[in-house]
């Protein structure tokens, strides 16, 4: 996680966050060794990828001051796109394409939904998560879709020397994330538009399109965690990526994402996820029974909310 | 600087409210340093300072909203006959003890009725049950002293600014009130609104109430003030009868020295000058009548009208915010479609709306970025180019004298002078022809208002053409090189320099000279 070092830590409560994140390695580490073994930290990573993928661009979306319900049954939906055009045609290559594609597809939906039908991003995603988790149990009938192809079962299972390639995708999309928001003048609209709409639209900013633009990213991104889940569950499941939306916005919100719009980083929703991941995996490691874990995650956000809005208080 | 009237102990009983030594400071940074102010029954008490004197301050430590860090507060109380030492810990203390303040921004609950507004957090009723009839009867009371006419169970977001106001005032009013503040009541009332506003101050100083008015509107402190107090930079100048001092003594103690009296304006011959824009057949109101007119290469051309004329709609039009309908906009002679704001930028016109907060800045943005955000679609390529960028925002920075930390601090930060400079400086980065600026010095000191009449002027000189419109003629009147004067969506006439009076643009304000 070297990458880290070349991401601008500006604010405090970033570095505040890295300290929690290591403060609870340490912890875990005290109560069970095998916490910092290889084969864990590997772990680690490769089920914080998922939520990392499309956290990255839930955290675009939260910027511009909406919100995308959708993300889990377009995991669900991607995935068993590109699952079924995988067992039909074999080609694995395909199968990406296709499941991008209806990433984009529903993506750039709900962007038109939200910037030209002016509903809010709340209403619009909220109906297509609906209708997609019903068009899923309707094409597949309720049941699991396997395929063949070694090829696509990798892309959740594989390696490429010793870094799962889940985990290389993720390290991919955050250097995209980070570009996006920092380096390109577009990322300077996402902040616009969520900072203010009416004064971007004044200022000539497309807004419409800098909306539609951000929710195809998220859409994309989506599904390509969706095809690393499937993957990695070896087959597409109608019921695949259940409250997989809410991890994305709980990690984007821990990071320091704000729910009203305008202000949000890529790297602090990186170390929430991280944190999220690290808590959660600790948790069963030491023998924590998962509802239990439950209860303690959703303290923990509301603690690190709290701690945000006090800070910002004090100013 | 001690009052004869307070040496004689027999006149004691006049003073309501004196504070003295008062400082405050906001992390490090000294608001007010040592200032004092003393209130009379019955009077109108004029507070007047550019923006950052520190006025909004102090009546904000009296009427409770802020804490003092030193100083004393006496109060008048009415049962010793005294004037007793108090801390106010609250608004709503303050309130109790009849100081209060009418905001600059409104602070009514849009989404609830007058009478709820009015008695929020004392409604009338027992054991938590409203009485809502007795609500509405004593609403009805306070409305009739600020001459409000309508139903107390109207809706708030149904009203006008002025009836707001009204609303605001008749609250402030509830708590029988002995002081009441005003900050800054008339920028968004109409002149109609305003006349009502003044006659409501001049009943409740006969009644005794004092009236603090703050207020950058030099023609409204001579016309209701008694008393004046100047503060410049958190202290306190002089406290002066109005009837013995002068507007340029006023402002000599504002600003501590002289202002330019006038940029030097061109004052004839832009018939001869190339069209730049020209506007046909467009309607503002649904049932107004199309206006037309040309603007020319380097005038001001300022758009003066009462509230309601329909000038921000114009503009609104122009820009492309709103529909052109069967209008026709011609630039350099060619008819161009403006459908959206990026159509007018792309033909070179700017707009410095009217509203800077809403519509002109991106509060939470930085300088930086406020003054870019605009300019970066001129700029080719995907990539921020910093090191381009820092060149433009440093020179805005420098020849718009913006003053600042650094240019990553958030705009929400600066002075309304130097918030309004930052939106100038994102249309010059943009280098448009045309500039449309709405109300550009509203809610900005003196000395920033000068400066911006002066950047307008050079802005002119050097080829660009100017759109002003304002709603203070003495300004209109200053710095146009030709007016146009609207009235009810329409154009009510159009004066040249020479035709420039304060009667000619009233009578055409009130639909006098129509066909023209």
């Amino acid at each position: 996680m070297n990458k880290k070092k070349s991401f601008n830590i500006s604010s405090f409560r970033e570095l505040l966050l890295v300290g929690v994140v290591l403060l609870l390695c340490v912890i875990w580490t005290a109560m069970n060794s095998q916490f910092m073994s290889l084969n864990n930290i590997t772990n680690i990573l490769r089920q914080g990828s998922y939520t990392a993928i499309a956290a990255v661009g839930m955290t675009m979306v939260i910027v511009i001051g909406e919100i995308d319900l959708s993300a889990g049954s377009l995991v669900c939906a991607s995935g068993l796109a590109g699952a079924m055009v995988c067992k039909n045609t074999g080609n694995a290559f395909l199968a990406v394409i296709t499941a991008l594609a209806v990433g984009l597809l529903v993506g750039c939906v709900n962007g038109i939904l939200c910037a030209y039908g002016k509903l809010p991003g709340f209403i619009a995603t909220l109906a297509s998560m609906t209708v997609l988790r019903g068009l899923a149990y309707i094409i597949t009938g309720g049941n699991s879709v396997v395929w063949q192809s070694e090829a696509f079962t990798s892309i959740g299972t594989g390696y490429i020397g010793v870094i799962p390639i889940p985990v290389i995708i993720m390290c991919v999309v955050i250097l995209f994330g980070y570009i996006v928001t920092s380096k390109l003048k577009f990322g300077r609209y996402i902040y616009a538009v969520g900072g203010n709409s009416d004064a971007s639209k004044w200022s000539g900013i497309p807004v419409e399109k800098v909306k539609i633009i951000v929710y195809m990213i998220m859409g994309v991104l989506t599904a390509l965690a969706g095809l690393i889940i499937t993957a990695r569950l070896g087959s597409g499941q109608p019921s695949a990526g259940q409250n997989f939306e809410m991890d994305c916005i709980t990690a984007a919100v821990v990071g320091g994402t704000s729910m009203s719009g305008g202000r949000g980083k890529i790297f602090g929703t990186i170390v929430g996820v991280l944190l999220l991941t690290v808590l959660t995996n600790g948790m069963t490691l030491v023998g924590i029974n998962t509802y239990w874990q439950q209860v303690l995650k959703g303290v923990i956000i509301v603690i690190s909310v709290l701690a945000d809005t006090r800070s910002k208080g004090k100013k | 600087m001690q009052h004869p009237l307070l040496e004689r102990r027999t006149n004691v009983s006049d003073v309501i409210v004196k504070m003295q030594d008062i400082s405050k400071s906001f992390g490090g940074i000294k608001a007010l340093d040592h200032v004092q102010i003393e209130l009379r029954r019955g009077e109108v008490h004029a507070l007047m300072g550019e923006n950052g004197a520190g006025k909004s301050t102090l009546m904000k430590i009296m009427t409770g909203v802020y804490t003092k860090d030193s100083g004393t507060m006496y109060l008048y109380n009415e049962q010793t006959k005294e004037l007793e030492e108090i801390e106010m810990k609250s608004p709503l203390m303050a309130q109790k003890h009849g100081l209060s303040m009418v905001f600059q921004e409104l602070n009514l609950l849009e989404n609830m009725n007058i009478a709820e507004n009015i008695f929020i957090g004392r409604e009338p009723g027992i054991n938590g049950v409203l009485n809502r009839a007795a609500l509405n009867r004593k609403a009805k009371e306070e409305l009739k002293k600020v001459n409000l006419d309508i139903s107390p169970e109207t809706m708030v977001d149904s009203l006008s600014c002025g009836q707001k106001q009204c609303v605001e005032i008749a609250k402030a009013l509830s708590f029988q009130a002995r002081v009441v503040v005003f900050d800054e009541p008339t920028a968004s009332l109409s002149e109609k609104e305003s006349q009502v506003l003044f006659d409501i101050i001049r009943d409740l100083k006969s009644k005794g109430v004092c009236i603090v008015y703050i207020s950058h509107r030099m023609e409204e402190i001579f016309d209701i003030s008694d008393r004046i107090t100047v503060f410049r930079n958190g202290t306190f100048i002089d406290t002066v009868e109005t009837k013995n001092v002068s507007e340029p003594d006023l402002i000599q103690m504002m600003i501590g020295h002289e202002i330019q009296a006038d940029a030097g304006k061109t004052s004839d011959n832009h018939v001869k000058k190339n069209v730049v824009m020209e506007v046909k057949n467009v309607k503002v109101f649904p049932n107004s009548h199309p206006v037309h007119f040309k603007l020319y290469e380097n005038e001001i051309l300022g758009f003066f009208g009462l509230v309601g004329a329909g000038r921000t709609e114009l503009a609104r039009i122009i820009f492309g915010v709103d529909p052109v309908g069967e209008g026709e906009i011609f630039i350099q002679g060619k008819q161009v479609k403006i459908s959206c704001p990026q159509d007018a930028i792309k033909n070179g016109i700017g707009l410095v709306p009217e509203d800077r907060k809403n519509l002109g800045l991106i509060l939470g943005m930085s300088v930086k970025d406020n003054m870019l955000i605009s300019k970066l679609q001129q700029i080719k390529g995907a990539f921020l180019k910093n090191s381009q960028l820092k060149q433009i925002t440093g020179t805005y920075i420098q020849d718009l004298g913006i003053s600042l930390r650094n240019e990553t601090q958030e705009v929400k930060e600066l002075s309304g002078g130097n918030q309004q400079k930052v939106v100038i400086a994102k249309w010059l980065a943009m280098t448009p022809n045309i500039l449309i600026m709405d109300e550009p010095t509203r809610g900005i000191d003196v000395g920033a208002k000068n400066e911006i009449y002066a950047l307008m002027r050079r802005l002119v000189n050097q080829g660009k053409s100017i759109i002003m419109i304002s709603s203070e003629m003495a300004e209109v009147m200053k710095i146009s090189d030709r007016i146009i004067v609207m009235h009810e969506g329409s154009i009510g006439g159009t004066l040249s320099a020479d035709e420039i009076t304060k009667n000619n643009i009233m009578q055409a304000a009130f639909g006098g000279n129509k066909d023209e």
